[in-house]
């Protein structure tokens, strides 16, 4: 799994709030960080990548663990 | 028990009261009236011999050949069953069973209703075989995708398939015509659910079993229609039934059904008309939603129902939002999974990859069903869309995300 500068632990939580934490710690972020969210929720998987497409992030991977999913988010400009 | 009133709902903060999620009703007034007056006429059991028997029968016969010739079928060709849903799974199950000595396989795209989806994977979880289930891809407007449908056909044990004419969530019209023509030189016959379009887009041709939901149309709930044309091999499993063709064991309910056939009629010189007028508002629903910051318009913008439009807003919780626009005076829908009783996102939505949360569906009544017609459902949406920016910025202030 690839480092990040910032992990965002949203485990447990239901939607819509793993993609808000998500988005309020990218937001004073420098362009180009990485931050991972880690997410139980099923809805986390359709719309952590909505979100990049909206804001021009970059998903860059999304791990499936045994009792999470981790998504590797770059920062866009 | 509760009181049944007249009243719609409460008016809004500002006096307004807009239905925009018409997926089940209101009733056209003159089905209504046929519902009642047929309450007196056509109470009784339509298999006793007499005289009353006989005129409940005498109406039930002409109700359905009223739907017969809408959809260009034959009478005992059409089968009444308690709801769309229930009509569409028996649809799938019957044609399952019939070819069960080729196999158990269903192929399905990913966004067809969960009366397709859901006895599949039972099918398939009895079996312990996954495969037994093929839930086709759709692109990211809902549109499944022809060449991964024509290689699941393909899977040797195929012996069905289940396609929407329109997806009742998001709009988005399937091709359907290429996709019967594929089935057909696969020798795999086609459910073609048409509970959403029925009374909005013109009557689907290419099927081997084709459903509806009479609510589509205007008729009132608790009417499925399932049309199994004679070529078609169907056959419902279990103990025989002589209930409607042998196609249900349960009877339909004379009134309803009478109900239901009354609201085709009286739609069907309206319907260009009403769905022109639809599918210009839903234009302005469109336009109105994507000014909104950070809201995606989901479903294919043209090529969809006249009447249906879905969109989703960031960092909104759609339940709030509901909340928020009901408040204000309008009716919506939402297939965020806060809104849903399994927490599950809409599967239509997660299907498209598109965002699940801060969801609205608008589905426009038929004009007809309200009481001021086609200028109380366009004030109705004008008035949405002035609103809707600021119910939006108000769920998003409550959540601390308006500056995110």
């Amino acid at each position: 799994m690839s480092s990040a500068d910032l992990e965002v632990d949203a485990r447990g939580l239901r939607c819509p709030i793993p993609v808000i934490r998500l988005g309020a710690a990218m937001k004073d972020l420098p362009t180009g960080s990485l931050v991972r969210l880690l997410a139980t929720d099923p809805a986390a998987r359709s719309d952590v990548a909505a979100f990049c497409r909206l804001r021009g992030h970059e998903l860059v991977e999304t791990v499936d663990e045994p009792e999470h999913t981790a998504y590797l988010v770059r920062r866009g400009g | 028990m509760t009181a049944v009133t007249e009243a719609p709902g409460p008016p809004g903060v500002g006096g307004v009261r807009a239905l925009l999620d018409g997926a089940s009703g209101p009733i056209l007034p003159a089905a209504r009236e046929v519902l009642l007056a047929a309450l007196d006429a056509g109470w009784a059991d339509p298999r006793r011999l007499y005289a009353e028997g006989r005129q409940a029968r005498r109406l039930l016969d002409d109700a359905r050949e009223a739907v017969a010739s809408g959809l260009g079928v034959r009478p005992p060709e059409v089968s009444f069953l308690p709801g769309g849903p229930v009509a569409l799974s028996a649809a799938v199950e019957g044609i399952r069973y019939a070819s069960r000595r080729r196999g158990m396989r269903t192929v399905a795209a990913a966004v067809e209703h969960s009366a397709v989806l859901v006895p599949a994977r039972a099918v398939a979880a009895a079996a312990d075989d996954a495969t037994l289930l093929d839930e086709v891809p759709v692109d990211a407007v809902g549109r499944v995708r022809l060449d991964s449908w024509k290689q699941a056909l393909a899977v040797p044990g195929t012996v069905v398939a289940a396609l929407q004419s329109a997806n009742g969530e998001v709009g988005t019209r399937q091709p359907v015509d290429a996709a019967w023509e594929a089935c057909g030189a696969a020798g795999i016959p086609l459910v073609v659910d048409a509970q959403a379009g029925l009374g909005r887009d013109p009557v689907p041709e290419a099927y081997d079993v084709v459903v509806g939901d009479a609510r589509s149309w205007g008729g009132p709930p608790g009417v499925g229609v399932l049309a199994v044309p004679e070529r078609t091999r169907w056959r419902r499993p279990g103990a025989g039934s002589e209930a409607e063709f042998g196609r249900t064991d349960a009877e339909p309910v004379v009134p309803l059904v009478l109900a239901a056939a009354e609201a085709w009629l009286a739609t069907a010189t309206e319907r260009p008309d009403e769905s022109r007028g639809a599918r210009e508002l839903v234009d302005v629903v469109r336009s109105a939603a994507s000014e909104v910051p950070d809201t995606v318009v989901v479903g294919d913008p043209v090529d969809r129902l006249p009447h249906v439009v879905t969109f989703s807003c960031l960092f909104v919780d759609g339940e709030a939002l509901v909340h928020e626009l009901d408040r204000r005076g309008f009716a919506v829908a939402s297939g965020s999974a806060c809104t849903a009783s399994t927490l599950e996102p809409s599967h239509v939505l997660a299907a498209m990859g598109v965002l699940t949360h801060g969801n609205v569906r608008v589905t426009l009544p038929l004009a007809g069903s309200l009481p001021g017609r086609g200028a109380e459902r366009a004030d109705g949406v004008h008035a949405f869309c002035a609103a809707l920016g600021d119910a939006v910025a108000a769920v998003r202030s409550q959540l601390g995300t308006d500056r995110l």
